[in-house]
């Protein structure tokens, strides 16, 4: 069947037994799974967990204590330079130079993933028609409204095209309406074959993912669908699935 | 003495209160009262001014207009006495980094001409679960760690009011239950408290609650009377292909407002409009395992109504 529907089978993150260590603290534990090719993949865990370590080694920021890793088809390893060239990232504290316009921000982080100056012109402009932003284009970040801002980090993490997109808490502290817009954005990105890996505090958010993990205590304690992670815990919401699954952490820390 | 009124019910009380930085309106002609006693809620996202408003009832900062009491406090002519008996919890951690735990707290405990051992029992519950870590430096805390150090250090010199500005931001969902636990105690020993909170989920844990956006409130109240002001049938629509239902939900004109929630679609509909029919359109539209069931709405939903219409 020729579905329009996204989960191709090519695997774009794909780790084994991936751990970090510091000292004698086991921050990420052998952990294992593999994430396809336009997928929404959520990234759940308490704080403390161990998500920011992982997401920091899948980023090619951090080099494994053990393990494999291979992230856009490099190696984590042996190749963290290419890995950064071909992932997007974005977090709800670092976005965007507040003090460059809106343009600049795109030129620089354009140049920055090396496309050429045609490019980053011809996708400027169509980025501002499709945002609707053509107005705002010579004004400076620092007074876009939070709802804009979060649109355009969030374009201009996938400006470049990459083949996975790391999102941080992209939604915290937005009003309900952006948060819900931020959504329709993530799903246009992996419609159009981007691989979102995402991180969220909210657990309506981990609903709108075709797969969720849940880590506790440097583990992946738990990975499938939300549809599938309800009916396994018996559990009528997302919540319900991670308070039963979070409450089990040992660690000191809460 | 200057006009007090520490006989009365009211803990909090702003009048008209406005503030502006440069060309931003924080703050607009807001004006609410808080019982003593009351766990009052202050929800909204980023930018729609809470911060300004507590850093206003805490003498930090000046408002351009408007009046407002603490604890029968003028915020302008008393803020010294404010400063006395309220606790405040800044958004951003905010303590020492280079002193260690239990110094933080005794350096608190000080400044306010008190002891740990005179009030330990107002903040025992918090502090037993760092106190394994008292000589450890509050900059090497985890995130957990750090926020109830700060609580206790804001309660120290047991407060009448406390002031707690987004304690739970980015904080996950277990531990936000937790931590949830410690201010209903908290209430029990007659503490008003003051919360901000950009989680809507957070609001049925409030007495009541503002929502707040753009420097005004949209409506204070308990959350039961805001939930029953919703004023219309809300449905949860699904369907096999949610992205797909999403966008058949907004283009047809029945459907008056569609939002994803979790696992479906939040709709409400025409007043004429059956939902065997909105049933038939989609099935029509190739959409299969469709369920349209009523429910009622959360505070989410109110807010985001009350946000479109900007009704007061």
């Amino acid at each position: 069947m020729t579905e329009i529907i996204k989960p191709s089978l090519e695997k774009v993150i794909v780790t084994e037994n991936l751990t970090k260590k510091f000292g004698h603290f086991t921050a990420v534990d052998h952990i294992s799974f593999e994430v396809n090719r336009g997928e929404i993949f959520g990234f759940l865990g308490a704080n403390g967990a161990g998500k920011t370590t992982a997401m920091r080694m899948l980023c090619g920021l951090s080099k494994p204590t053990s393990g494999e890793g291979t992230v856009a088809g490099f190696d984590i390893h042996k190749q963290p330079e290419m890995v950064k060239k071909n992932i997007g990232y974005m977090s709800q504290k670092f976005s965007l130079y507040d003090d460059l316009k809106v343009w600049e921000n795109i030129e620089l982080f354009g140049g920055i993933y090396g496309m050429t100056d045609n490019e980053i012109k011809l996708k400027t402009d169509e980025l501002m028609g499709r945002l609707n932003f053509e107005s705002e284009r010579d004004n400076l970040v620092k007074s876009l409204p939070l709802g804009f801002k979060q649109k355009l980090a969030f374009s201009v993490s996938i400006f470049h095209t990459p083949k996975v997109v790391f999102l941080d808490e992209p939604t915290g502290g937005v009003d309900p309406i952006t948060r819900r817009k931020f959504w329709e954005m993530i799903y246009e990105a992996a419609a159009s074959g981007i691989t979102v890996f995402v991180t969220t505090h909210y657990m309506d958010e981990a609903e709108y993912c075709d797969r969720v993990s849940i880590m506790v205590d440097g583990r992946i304690e738990a990975l499938d669908s939300p549809a599938n992670l309800k009916e396994q815990y018996n559990a009528r919401n997302m919540d319900g699935v991670f308070q039963q699954l979070a409450r089990k952490a040992k660690r000191v820390d809460s | 003495m200057t006009n007090q009124n520490n006989i009365s019910d009211i803990a909090v009380s702003c009048a008209g209160i406005s503030k502006h930085y440069k060309k931003v309106q924080a703050l607009k002609n807001v004006s609410f009262e808080v019982s003593k006693g009351e766990i009052f809620g202050i929800i909204g996202p980023d930018g729609a001014g809470k911060t300004s408003l507590f850093r206003i009832l805490t003498t930090l900062i000046l408002a351009d207009n408007g009046n407002a009491t603490v604890n029968g406090f003028d915020v302008v002519k008393n803020y010294k006495n404010i400063r006395e008996c309220v606790g405040y919890m800044p958004g951003k951690f905010s303590l020492y980094q280079d002193l260690t735990v239990e110094e933080n707290l005794e350096f608190f405990a000080t400044v306010f001409n008190t002891s740990i051992a005179e009030n330990y029992d107002l903040i025992k519950d918090i502090y037993v679960q760092i106190e394994p870590f008292k000589t450890r430096r509050a900059g090497k805390l985890s995130g957990g760690m750090k926020q109830k150090l700060a609580l206790s250090c804001a309660l120290i010199h047991k407060p009448a009011v406390l002031f707690l500005d987004e304690p739970t931001t980015g904080v996950d969902p277990v531990s936000r239950k937790e931590f949830w636990g410690m201010l209903k105690n908290l209430k029990k020993q007659g503490i008003t408290i003051l919360v901000s909170t950009p989680y809507m989920d957070e609001a049925s844990l409030c007495d009541r609650i503002g929502l707040i956006q753009n420097g005004s409130f949209l409506t204070i109240d308990t959350p039961e009377e805001i939930i029953a002001g919703f004023g219309q049938q809300l449905w949860a629509a699904h369907s096999k292909n949610m992205n797909k239902l999403l966008t058949d939900l907004r283009s047809n004109i029945q459907v008056k407002s569609s939002f994803a929630f979790g696992d479906s679609v939040h709709i409400t509909l025409n007043e004429d409009y059956k939902t065997e029919e909105l049933r038939h359109e989609l099935e029509a539209k190739g959409h299969t395992g469709i369920s349209i069931r009523t429910i009622k709405p959360g505070i989410e939903d109110c807010f985001m109504e009350l946000s479109k219409t900007g009704v007061r």
